[in-house]
């Protein structure tokens, strides 16, 4: 293997190590609902594989086994995972002159999870197109894996164990506490968070995420814009 | 042996999953965007994650509630994650505070 690929494939998956350590116990518990909830391993080995993202699977799986229609739940899925077209739009930045079939690749398996490790990395400078590849890959590979063993061992695993559901949460605690970089992101973190809330405890569905986190992006870019002119203005 | 209707359910997902996905990173990674937007994409990251991670703590099942378990582990976690600097360290950190919450409330 030559030098420059295998430093590639080791710093990709360094990186998405946290993110392979948080799906374990997700896609462990998704297994076992899923199984509970009358999906054969097959079944969840196909989900896992051709949609890949974790939220609307657990909604799916919900509401499949309460009978849901089956328009109603690819609806669902729509709007659930809708925000994805802004992890594209704003890592499409870092992604110029790119192949269409390795754009391909790459869109499939973008994630909240690999969203937030690519942008933090691509940001230092560092990081290229093969990273980030590996990155969604080894998410999407340990996402697959988790979930099936949850269908097929579920019944052996204790709800919770350990703190487990608590394991995704705690990973995007540290992703936002390594964001903050300037004044601006904390408060453009707060505002988001902050309408994220009213929303949520106000309004069903998910669709707070996008309309929060787009309006917190813009209040957050013109702050920065007039910092900007400030230091400007005084230099 | 998988049901038709949750076949097709899987693969309607997956349509309405992938073209999101896809359109962003397909249509607009060779094109020059104008220079306000790509400030505001910018900060997408940092927004997107707070307006998931924020109702996933104060929020839980469509009320704001600031007394559950995740709240209470969610400052160890962020001070975990502010000395060490080490996501896995947060994760496991914060795995066992939230842990030894739940078994001492």
């Amino acid at each position: 293997m030559n030098e420059p690929l295998k430093s590639d494939i080791l710093s990709g998956l360094s990186a998405a190590l946290p993110i392979c350590l948080g799906y374990i116990p997700l896609g462990l518990t998704f297994g076992v609902l899923a199984q509970k909830a009358g999906l054969s391993p097959l079944d969840v080995a196909f989900m896992s594989f051709i949609v890949f993202a974790g939220g609307s699977q657990f909604i799916a799986v919900a509401m499949y086994s309460g009978g849901a229609a089956m328009m109603s739940i690819v609806f669902t899925t729509f709007m659930v995972n809708l925000r994805h077209f802004l992890m594209g739009s704003s890592l499409s930045v870092f992604l110029k002159g790119k192949n269409r079939w390795t754009l391909t690749l790459f869109a499939h398996t973008i994630t909240d999870e690999s969203f937030v490790v690519n942008s933090q990395q691509y940001t230092k400078k560092d990081w290229n197109m093969r990273r980030a590849l590996v990155v969604n890959y080894a998410a999407y590979v340990s996402w697959f894996i988790s979930t099936v063993t949850g269908a097929l061992t579920g019944r052996f695993i204790p709800e919770n164990a350990l703190g487990m559901d608590y394991a995704l949460t705690a990973m995007f605690i540290g992703l936002l506490v390594f964001q903050m970089k300037h004044a601006v992101h904390l408060v453009t973190a707060i505002a988001a968070g902050f309408i994220a809330c009213a929303m949520a405890s106000r309004f069903k569905g998910n669709g707070y995420i996008i309309v929060a986190s787009v309006s917190a992006a813009v209040f957050g870019a013109m702050l920065n814009r007039m910092f900007e002119r400030k230091e400007n203005h005084d230099a | 042996m998988m049901h038709e209707d949750l076949a097709l359910t899987v693969i309607g997902m997956w349509a309405v999953t992938f073209f999101p996905r896809w359109l962003p990173v397909f249509a607009l990674s060779n094109r020059k965007l104008p220079e306000p937007l790509i400030k505001v994409l910018e900060m997408i990251p940092v927004a997107l994650l707070s307006a998931i991670v924020f109702p996933s703590i104060f929020v839980s099942e469509g009320s704001l509630d600031v007394t559950n378990t995740h709240c209470f582990t969610a400052v160890p976690t962020i001070l975990i994650a502010y000395v060490t600097r080490s996501l896995i360290g947060t994760i496991v950190g914060g795995m066992l505070v939230y842990w030894l919450a739940g078994y001492l409330g």
